[in-house]
């Protein structure tokens, strides 16, 4: 795969990103929850971000947030990805009552609004994967249980647009001749599914990608700046904005905890955006 | 034209009859009451409100039972907020969102459409490029960053609008902006990506050996068919804008319908964001079938056919 300049450049900066956002917090000399007596000091030498209402520094906390914020998007576009191809690809494949079938579930899942999904889906199970957990050998990720559970969550809303697309795929592919051949030679409908067809959708897919990934980022913050996704202690992108919007007054507002998270968020999104754009240039279907 | 909207309208009833009682099954079998506040209530009490709101027996029969209220047109109470009756809730603080939504609405295509076509005019030259960027970055921009970052400048360091609140029409271009700008650019780069389509297209070759020009040619013989795509994209995008309010009447503290529905589902309010989820179900199925219409209005093809 060849790929641009601008492309090459794309990349690099989103590895700086998830450079910083694996090492950053080991480097820093500044625990993620050390308060101290500095408070909302304005971004100097010392601190580069500055600091906020406790007196923890803003930088170490926004890179241990970029650590959930892309975590949540990998994990749930992953999810997302899975569900949606099979889903799409049984509807497009079975035809005629399953299909309408499948695709009004998915209707109804479209016009239901997601933070009901995902607000019930995290409190219904929160305690009992908890419990869950501490009986196994996976026992320190228990008190996670609710992170956890916002993964797989927003993969779980976020899986309907791609079920679509893979869907009307599927209509077309399966009517070309190779797979009538297929079916001649007595190979059984796994095969064809997973082995004929699925090839064919995987450009589509991989253009998928790389939206949802910045759809679920987007989705978690939405949730956790309305309170609703990830709790204190921890913090990602979404909870250190509403942290800075909280402190928004007239007097003197704290600029540098809104920018901050604003920039990085935004730039993180742009830059996953314009990935994007550029991959569906190559695949040649949008130098439009 | 007519029997086509009416079969779609009536062929999407059992989604909205299966979305509202998903819905009101997903908030009763979360856990947490709406009826316990501050401490956790005694069985009986609990018992006795339970039975006056119609939410006692099992899930079935309750669902049954809000399902026959809703038919004769009754939402309910509000559990929360006592004393008061969901329709009226609703009543109140939809015609608020509904304001600022056909605001920003009216704004994200009156700026989208024809920065969209200039770009596909200008396809390939240097505008087109950092026009794409621009685009993307408004994409990329998701409301409650732009809300809190607009307060920060134009109300609390320029000085120019007033930061929050309700009730003056400067209130709302803050607020009317903030949710209008990412919907530009996607009402922007949809226009472009149908002109060049039609661009390409034989009527069009037509017309330019004829002699018509560029400008003419774009925004005369091309707009109207290549803005298909984004009439199919404006209906949900604007029962779209309902929720998108969500953040910003969070930030400008509107007492619109985000408010409430946010609210209720924290509380458990069950009448109320079935109330809420019922709306715009049909808020949605409503600016749908305007699409529709206005598809059939642009494409004499469509038109024909049905």
């Amino acid at each position: 795969m060849r790929l641009s300049r601008p492309a090459w450049l794309i990349l690099g900066l989103l590895g700086v990103l998830v450079l910083a956002a694996i090492f950053g917090p080991v480097m820093s000399p500044y625990g993620v929850g050390e308060v101290s007596g500095n408070r909302l000091a304005p971004p100097d030498g010392q601190h580069w971000f500055g600091t906020d209402l406790h007196g923890r520094d803003l930088l170490t906390r926004l890179m241990y947030g970029a650590r959930i914020s892309l975590l949540v998007g990998l994990v749930g576009a992953s999810i997302s990805l899975l569900i949606g191809v099979a889903y799409g690809l049984v509807a497009g494949y079975l035809g005629g009552w399953a299909d309408i079938l499948m695709m009004r579930v998915v209707d109804v899942l479209y016009a239901l609004p997601r933070i009901v999904l995902v607000i019930v889906l995290i409190s219904l199970f929160d305690l009992k994967l908890k419990t869950l957990l501490d009986e196994t050998f996976l026992a320190p990720f228990a008190t996670h249980a609710r992170l956890l559970l916002l993964f797989v969550g927003l993969g779980l809303v976020e899986w309907l647009t791609l079920a679509r697309i893979v869907r009307a795929q599927v209509l077309t592919i399966k009517e070309r001749p190779f797979v009538l051949s297929s079916r001649l030679i007595g190979q059984t409908t796994p095969v064809i599914l997973f082995r004929q067809i699925l090839p064919q959708i995987l450009p589509i897919v991989t253009t998928y990608l790389t939206l949802a990934l910045p759809a679920v980022i987007l989705e978690e913050s939405f949730l956790s700046f309305l309170g609703l996704g990830v709790q204190a202690p921890l913090a990602s992108w979404g909870t250190l904005l509403a942290d800075g919007a909280s402190m928004l007054n007239p007097v003197a507002t704290p600029w540098w905890l809104i920018v901050f998270p604003a920039v990085v968020l935004v730039g993180c999104l742009l830059l996953l955006n314009l990935l994007g754009d550029q991959l569906r240039r190559l695949d040649g279907h949008a130098e439009r | 034209m007519l029997t086509f909207l009416a079969r779609r309208f009536i062929s999407s009833i059992p989604v909205v009859i299966a979305v509202l009682a998903l819905c009101f099954l997903l908030v009763r079998i979360a856990p947490g009451s709406p009826f316990a506040a501050e401490r956790a209530l005694d069985a009986r009490t609990k018992a006795v409100l339970e039975t006056k709101y119609g939410l006692s027996g099992s899930l079935p029969e309750q669902l049954l039972r809000y399902g026959s209220r809703v038919l004769r047109g009754d939402l309910g109470d509000s559990l929360k907020f006592r004393g008061r009756t969901v329709a009226e809730i609703i009543g109140q603080s939809l015609p608020r969102s509904l304001l600022i939504g056909s605001i920003s609405f009216t704004l994200a295509l009156a700026l989208g459409i024809p920065l969209g076509a200039y770009a596909a005019a200008q396809h390939r030259g240097k505008g087109d490029s950092f026009f794409n960027s621009l685009a993307l970055l408004t994409l990329s921009t998701p409301t409650f960053v732009l809300a809190p970052v607009s307060v920060l400048v134009f109300a609390f360091g320029l000085k120019l609008l007033p930061p929050a609140g309700w009730g003056t029409p400067s209130q709302l271009i803050l607020p009317a902006f903030c949710l209008a700008i990412p919907f530009i650019g996607a009402a922007a780069r949809l226009t472009r990506a149908g002109l060049l389509d039609t661009l390409n297209s034989d009527f069009v070759r037509a017309a330019r050996a004829k002699g018509v020009s560029e400008a003419s040619l774009v925004y005369r013989h091309a707009l109207r068919p290549a803005i298909l795509p984004l009439v199919a994209y404006a209906g949900p995008l604007a029962a779209n804008i309902l929720t998108g309010s969500l953040v910003i009447e969070e930030v400008f503290a509107i007492p619109g319908i985000g408010q409430f529905f946010v609210n209720g589902v924290i509380n458990r309010d069950v009448f109320l964001v079935s109330g809420v989820v019922l709306v715009y179900c049909f808020l949605l199925l409503l600016f749908n079938l305007m699409a529709d219409w206005l598809t059939a209005l642009l494409d004499p093809r469509i038109r024909l056919s049905s």
